[in-house]
């Protein structure tokens, strides 16, 4: 499998050949039910870390703010992993619902890493309750403590979850014999050789959304006028954790583009609209693709052969290389790598503008755009979140577990799908609704949302 | 012992795990439903909230737990099941969705009409999710799903009594785990306890 363009295995797989006429919608519910659950993977993996931070500098300095930031974002901790616990058992649903011959015929070679993201779930579900009910009730330092296996947790079951996506775009660890999966090395498949760069560049994203989405929460109260230490501490933390994986994600971004060139030439293809083969290739921002080339795009002369293979002069397969079926489509994927590179940039900029200010001139910017620009930040930062997740996605299509098999052989023959699908949107969108009320009113001033949530209990009650 | 039958054993011990404990937290949902007015239904609504708060994403995981082990340990039986019964489990997963939810948020509602909508929502999904499991259970039971046939029937597999009869039963166990004590005059926080340690544990 390693190098480029072996002759496709194309397996029908465990459960024969299925008929499918939904097959967008099929694709289209499993892309929404992803969208819903990454953000909150974002706060799974970085959230935590972020409020043990705030709770260290609690029991370093005594200073009450402190606690009580590190308490209330405790609870908007639960809450989000409450829906994420939800969300990612639609998943684990949808895998088997939507493509059970995947699973049929590939279960046995990747369940491993999703039976130990299990155990880290358990463990994360076991020790978040413990935390966020546990102020009062645990000493302060067993207290900290408890929250260690919170982080190590979210880090191994997402590790897990992105290994399983590493393989999808390079499986191994098993053998083909005929339609037959056999001799597999659950330990190979689960290290293979694209779970390093997804990791970090996944890891380092989940510091972005969520460091961005809360700091705007907070640049927003600065803006409006209250600026006392809590909201100061509350922006200052996720923003400095923002700003600096913003800048670092460039290098890891450099580093998944080129394993992508290594190894899925015709995904590059699509990501940069590269129409045919060529030396030299240059980098394409923007434009449209119809008619077999791209139009309304500005070129950057030589920058795609340079990034791509570290040589103004190298050779860019094209997507003509490629048999017509065996085509990602090329606005999808190519339009979404542009807007993840793009915001990807501009937030690199903003991290590095703030980190240098702040080395500089020891205080807060006392602009007002900074804290705009902060406030912009965190839908943008989801928005390329997304977009990356799309391009890897899509660009991997038409296969499921590349050039190994298709997705058209993956998906259920189960009909009513477009009726499925618009049931799931209707939940998802009446949950969205719900969560952003809530969040809402969990990040009103501390007394006001206080009363209001003792005014709840009191009903439920 | 074979490993397929360690598997097994994993399937059914994290699954009576998921019967039990899960199970005890929907018939939570359950009594909460049928519990009554907001004045009526206060005491039964407040005991739910608080002694399933710390515990329910836990008792949760179970059910991803045997997920798991049941797609890696036999995949082919897993792609049958689940493409012969994606109508109870896809409606499952959506009762899992609104239930989850509707139980999170309401915890922090602030007025009457908030904590009804939400209090609905949780307590109907809470004998809808159980009953549509319930069902598949049913429906392998009696041998109505066929490996290595990915069927396209919506109902063929469990609209039948024995899956709708496993579906009921599972309700009525959830129910039944969590039964709630009736209101002592004597102590009121006594009977509390008492009834939130069961919930627990019985």
């Amino acid at each position: 499998m390693h190098g480029t363009l072996l002759a496709a295995r194309d397996l029908t797989g465990a459960l024969g050949r299925p008929s499918q006429h939904d097959m967008l919608a099929a694709r289209e519910m499993q892309a929404m039910s992803f969208a819903v659950h990454i953000p909150l993977v974002c706060f799974g993996i970085a959230f935590p870390a972020m409020v043990l931070f705030v709770e260290g500098l609690w029991l370093r300095t005594g200073e009450r703010t402190y606690r009580d930031l590190a308490q209330r974002w405790s609870k908007v901790m639960l809450v989000l992993f409450a829906v994420g616990v939800v969300t990612g058992t639609i998943l684990s649903f949808e895998l088997g619902l939507l493509w059970p011959n995947f699973m049929a015929t590939f279960g046995s070679v990747f369940g491993l890493a999703f039976g130990i993201e299990g155990f880290a779930f358990f463990t994360e579900a076991i020790f978040i309750a413990i935390y966020a009910y546990g102020w009062d009730r645990l000493g302060r330092r067993a207290h900290l403590a408890v929250g260690v296996p919170i982080v190590l947790a979210g880090i191994l079951g997402s590790l897990m979850v992105i290994s399983v996506n590493g393989w999808m775009n390079h499986p191994t660890g098993f053998a083909v014999a005929g339609n037959a999966v056999t001799a597999v090395h659950p330990w190979a498949a689960l290290f293979n050789s694209h779970l390093p760069y997804e990791l970090v560049h996944m890891y380092l994203a989940g510091y972005m959304v969520a460091g961005f989405l809360v700091a705007a929460a907070y640049a927003l109260a600065w803006l409006r006028g209250n600026r006392d230490r809590y909201v100061r501490a509350a922006l200052v933390v996720p923003l400095t954790a923002a700003a600096l994986a913003a800048p670092a994600q460039i290098v890891v971004g450099d580093w998944a583009g080129r394993m992508v060139a290594q190894d899925q030439p015709p995904k590059l293809a699509a990501m940069e609209a590269v129409g045919h083969t060529e030396r030299g290739a240059p980098l394409h921002v923007g434009g449209v693709w119809f008619d077999g080339s791209l139009h309304g795009a500005v070129p950057i002369p030589k920058l795609l052969s340079l990034l791509a293979y570290r040589n103004v002069h190298a050779r860019v397969v094209g997507l003509d290389a490629q048999p017509p079926a065996d085509r990602p489509p090329v606005n999808v994927v190519h339009l979404s790598f542009d807007a993840m590179v793009g915001i990807g940039t501009a937030l690199a900029l903003l991290g590095m503008g703030y980190l240098l200010f702040v080395a500089r001139s020891r205080r807060m910017p006392r602009s007002r755009w900074f804290y705009r620009a902060v406030v912009a930040a965190g839908p943008l930062s989801l928005v390329a979140l997304l977009a990356g997740w799309t391009t890897t996605e899509v660009g991997r299509q038409p296969w499921i577990a590349w050039q190994v098999m298709r997705t058209t052989d993956a998906v259920t023959q189960a009909r009513g799908l477009p009726e499925a699908y618009a049931l799931l949107a209707l939940t998802y969108i009446g949950l969205a609704v719900a969560v952003g009320w809530l969040l809402r009113r969990l990040s009103r001033p501390a007394q006001d949302a206080e009363a209001a949530m003792r005014r709840g209990a009191e009903i439920a009650r | 012992m074979s490993l397929a039958e360690v598997c097994a054993a994993l399937i059914v011990a994290g699954l009576t795990a998921y019967a039990v404990l899960a199970g005890a937290d929907f018939g939570a949902g359950f009594w909460d439903l049928v519990a009554g007015g907001p004045e009526r239904g206060a005491r039964v609504r407040g005991l739910v909230q608080r002694s399933m708060a710390p515990v329910w994403e836990a008792n949760h995981v179970w059910l991803i737990f045997v997920l798991v082990v049941f797609w890696t340990a036999f995949p082919r039986a897993f792609g049958s099941v689940m493409s012969a019964l994606y109508v109870p489990l896809f409606l499952a997963g959506v009762g899992i969705i609104l239930r989850g939810s509707a139980y999170a948020l309401r915890g922090h509602a602030v007025t009457l009409g908030e904590a009804r909508v939400l209090g609905a929502t949780f307590g109907l999904s809470s004998v809808l999710t159980p009953f549509f499991l319930g069902t598949t259970i049913g429906a392998v039971a009696s041998g109505r799903v066929s490996v290595g046939g990915g069927s396209g029937a919506p109902l063929a597999a469990w609209m039948h009594p024995m899956p709708l009869i496993a579906g009921v039963l599972a309700v009525v166990l959830a129910a039944h785990l969590c039964a709630p004590p009736s209101p002592s005059p004597r102590s009121r926080s006594g009977g509390a306890s008492r009834s939130a340690r069961s919930t627990r544990w019985s």
